[in-house]
């Protein structure tokens, strides 16, 4: 979708601010918040592109304003309600209704180092051979559509080269919409900053964009 | 978190203090059953005090010292940094890119906040606001002045942009006048900045360090 996370290139945002010594987490619900994600998560009713698309569902004037956990929480009680771990009026009232029948964690915590250490790997194995090889040149497709897409608006129409090819890995646009993983081959494209930004741009600078093949056309 | 849009259920229904939203909404993932309060401790602790940046560091230190290790981290980072123990959630597919003297590099998520956990930990808030998404791409040579970073006309400056489940690590260039410090030495000199690139590491002192 052509939101307002689609930030590259946008201009309006104001200045970096690095902050010294800054803590992991600002307050003790944000640390909450980020591990209830996970805690959730790990029960497989949704994915990291579901997740990702719920935060970018939050109203634009909204995602601007919040900050980065409260859009974790805003985007995690959405996904609990959809999928019917909670029901809104256990949401309003803090208390489960009736009184439920207990169940179990999918993360118990002696679950939690295995989840830190192993993750859970995108790279699928590959069942067809590259489209594109290294120094290829590629159009990045105009593609627009209302659902999630990992290709930056800032990319679409311009041409860069095959800098890498990756592999294989689970296709976000259709796997955030539980529409299955298509597995694709994905490829890290160069683009020159001149043919992304124009001659304003650096003359030997570049952006590297991880595409899948779903998103290219030989150029 | 004040005002939503209806289609916004769930945020709506919530009061406005994300902190107290968050503990009613653990007592009640807790007394369902759905989650156990230790796994979100243990969670918590995890990024708070054991994975982090000095774990990039070490792998920085190593790349320098290691002319072999270099290579393998170049190219397979996520087999060499499971060498040294690191891997798993939100560093499954690592690569590594190296600074030289003609090309820095600089990494960003521009549509969402995607960070290398297992060596850097969790991203600090300039790299998950809109300033720095929305600018890393356009105008990467601004937002490094605004860390306090000049680099040459002449440097080139290759930005990697996140979309997928890759991540990336800078492997900065090593300091001049080093070259009788060890592992650890080397690796107290690594910033979390210089290996995300809105920074160099410095040369030390002389006769400090």
């Amino acid at each position: 979708m052509n939101g307002v996370h689609d930030m590259g290139g946008m201009h309006g945002m104001g200045a970096v601010l690095p902050e010294r010594d800054e803590p992991v987490f600002h307050h003790r619900w944000e640390g909450r918040v980020f591990a209830l994600v996970r805690a959730m998560g790990a029960f497989g009713r949704w994915n990291i592109d579901a997740s990702r698309h719920q935060r970018e569902l939050i109203a634009a004037a909204d995602q601007l304003r919040m900050s980065y956990y409260e859009k974790w929480l805003a985007g995690l009680t959405e996904l609990l309600l959809r999928h019917s771990f909670i029901s809104a009026e256990e949401l309003a009232s803090g208390r489960a209704t009736p009184a439920p029948a207990k169940q179990s964690p999918a993360l118990p915590a002696q679950k939690v180092p295995g989840l830190v250490t192993r993750g859970s790997p995108a790279s699928r194995s590959a069942s067809s051979p590259p489209r594109f090889r290294r120094g290829q040149r590629v159009r990045a497709r105009n593609l627009n559509p209302t659902g999630h897409t990992r290709l930056p608006r800032y990319a679409r129409g311009k041409i860069g080269a095959i800098d890498r090819v990756h592999g294989v890995f689970v296709f976000p646009d259709t796997n955030a919409h539980f529409r299955g993983e298509h597995p694709q081959h994905l490829y890290s494209v160069r683009f020159e900053a001149r043919e992304l930004w124009g001659d304003g741009a650096g003359p030997d600078d570049a952006v590297y964009i991880d595409l899948w093949e779903d998103y290219l056309d030989p150029a | 978190m004040k005002k939503h849009t209806p289609h916004h259920d769930g945020a709506q229904r919530l009061p406005s203090d994300p902190a107290l939203q968050v503990m009613a909404l653990e007592s009640l993932l807790v007394e369902k059953g759905l989650v156990e309060q230790e796994a979100l401790d243990a969670l918590v602790d995890t990024y708070e005090r054991r994975v982090g940046p000095r774990n990039g560091a070490k792998v920085v230190a190593k790349a320098w010292s290691d002319p072999a290790y270099k290579a393998r981290l170049l190219d397979d980072c996520t087999a060499a940094i499971a060498e040294l123990g690191f891997g798993g959630l939100q560093g499954e597919h690592m690569i590594a890119v190296e600074n030289t003297p003609t090309v820095h590099n600089l990494v960003v998520c521009t549509l969402c906040s995607c960070y290398p956990y297992p060596i850097l930990g969790l991203p600090p808030v300039w790299y998950k606001s809109p300033a720095y998404r929305s600018r890393a791409v356009i105008d990467p040579r601004g937002v490094l002045r605004e860390f306090g970073l000049e680099l040459s006309a002449h440097t080139q400056i290759c930005v990697w942009d996140s979309t997928a489940e890759l991540r990336y690590l800078v492997l900065p260039q090593r300091p001049a006048a080093t070259e009788a410090m060890g592992e650890e030495q080397l690796a107290s000199l690594v910033t979390r900045d210089a290996m995300i690139g809105v920074a160099l590491v410095a040369v030390p002192q002389a006769g400090g360090a």
